[in-house]
């Protein structure tokens, strides 16, 4: 298995053996994320951070994964504050940072931004996102969560709950648990339902997946519930997402016969779509989800730089 | 005497086995009438044959360039190009999809990063052959209509 100088671009690009891996790297990360034990695994490395879209955890987790290892952080978190302002094109942009850093992790609001920049760069390039596209750090860490969380990916019942049908993250993640052989269950409304070809290809590896409208039974029978945020500028009429927005608003009386063990995840930013209530209970495992980003991204900066193998 | 529906040529190329009803569109890959010179040109559509309907076009004093063949192959990916010389066939070969295409098909995703000012040409990869979905490299998006996508 050698990760070295790999680019990471779609969770496509990895085997079930190499994103266990990447896991077990995570999982020994921790105390280094948590501050408690130092590392100087990436000392004298640069990573460059190239933002060109708003992001909170994605950007801040892998800046604070690069300084955990004792690595430095160069880059920009708005394109507007560079030479794309004049007009520079992304390709030369990456040319350019390139010859600056030992690796790249970008966010760009382009479907294939990422593709093309691992053409035009040699150091490796990781994803951070390109538009509607992938996002294959997110996914890892939400793999990372489940299986700290349940045990195990593959032997559960996920229920993915909201946007389903623009929302990158619940692609990559419906891919990946399907590569995990986990069973999945669909709820959205319907102009926001998966989308037949992520269906089909899930299907196709041989996952189990079915399409629920009851939101109270699809919770009663799930182990993880993946909640999205439902995207106002999706609806053409207000009144419309209105509607939907109620309907898909978890509380704790959604949640009164869930499973004792259930979890609740999401990618966050939430905005109204998980009540601030069930933050307290049991089931809420989202903010450590949001921590769990720093141990992955520290693994994967480290195996694509060769800090470890 | 069997009566022929379209006249042979004495020089010239012969496409046939085309995908029916897309006469035109092979048409349009050739930049036909516009592009038309001193050739006369024929097409055929709906014809019977022994392995179902087909198109055919004739174009009279002109051999296809290779560009030409290739963008042919996605719209019509059955076709057979038959090169006319005397009444003769001198060549016959099949269009071939290749693995890769580039620079052929524009992608349908406005956001994709191939259809931005940056310095590739679109691409595309084989998803299947039979029948033909290819997907764009950058975005991944399946581009539904082909023909909707050809830079002509």
């Amino acid at each position: 298995m050698n990760f070295k100088d790999r680019d990471i671009v779609s969770i496509k690009n990895l085997t079930e053996d190499e994103i266990l891996h990447i896991l077990d790297v995570a999982e020994g990360m921790i105390p280094v994320a948590q501050g408690k034990k130092e590392s100087d695994l990436l000392k004298g490395k640069i990573m460059a951070s190239l933002f060109f879209e708003p992001s909170t955890r994605t950007r801040l987790s892998f800046e604070a994964a690069m300084k955990r290892l004792g690595g430095d952080v160069i880059g920009f978190a708005r394109p507007g504050a560079t030479s794309l302002q004049k007009g520079e094109s992304l390709a030369d942009t990456i040319r350019t940072a390139e010859s600056y850093c030992d690796v790249i992790v970008m966010r760009h609001p382009q479907e294939g931004s990422a593709r093309m920049a691992a053409k035009f760069a040699s150091v490796p390039i990781i994803n951070g996102g390109d538009g509607a596209g992938h996002h294959p750090t997110q996914c890892l860490l939400d793999l990372f969560t489940i299986r700290k969380e349940k045990r195990n990916i593959g032997k559960i019942k996920v229920a993915l709950l909201g946007d389903l049908k623009y929302g990158r993250t619940v692609h990559s993640l419906a891919y990946a648990l399907a590569l995990f052989k986990a069973e999945m269950v669909f709820i959205a409304p319907e102009q926001l339902q998966m989308p037949p070809e992520v269906v089909e290809e899930c299907r196709g590896m041989g996952a189990n997946i079915s399409f629920e409208t009851d939101l109270e039974n699809a919770i009663c029978n799930a182990d993880v519930l993946y909640v999205t945020r439902i995207q106002k500028e999706r609806f053409p009429d207000p009144e419309e997402y209105n509607k939907v927005v109620g309907i898909y608003k978890i509380d704790n009386k959604m949640l009164e016969n869930a499973k004792d063990n259930m979890i609740v995840m999401h990618p966050l930013p939430r905005i109204y779509e998980i009540d601030p209530e069930v933050d307290g209970t049991k089931y809420a495992s989202y903010f450590r989800q949001a921590f769990n980003g720093v141990p992955v991204r520290m693994a994967l900066i480290s195996l694509v730089l060769g800090g470890i193998k | 005497m069997k009566e022929l529906k379209i006249q042979p040529i004495k020089n010239g190329t012969v496409i046939d086995h085309i995908t029916p009803g897309c006469s035109f569109k092979v048409l349009n890959i050739l930049k036909i009438p516009e592009n038309v010179g001193d050739s006369i040109i024929s097409a055929v559509m709906n014809l019977e044959s022994k392995s179902g309907k087909k198109d055919i076009v004739k174009i009279e004093n002109r051999e296809l360039k290779a560009s030409e063949v290739d963008k042919i192959a996605l719209i019509a990916p059955n076709a057979t190009i038959n090169i006319i010389r005397n009444y003769e066939v001198a060549e016959k070969h099949r269009v071939v999809v290749p693995d890769e295409i580039v620079g052929i098909v524009k992608c349908a995703n406005p956001n994709c990063i191939s259809n931005s000012k940056e310095p590739i040409k679109p691409r595309f990869v084989v998803k299947s052959r039979e029948p033909l979905r290819i997907k764009c490299f950058y975005c991944e998006r399946e581009l539904e209509d082909i023909s909707s996508g050809m830079m002509w």
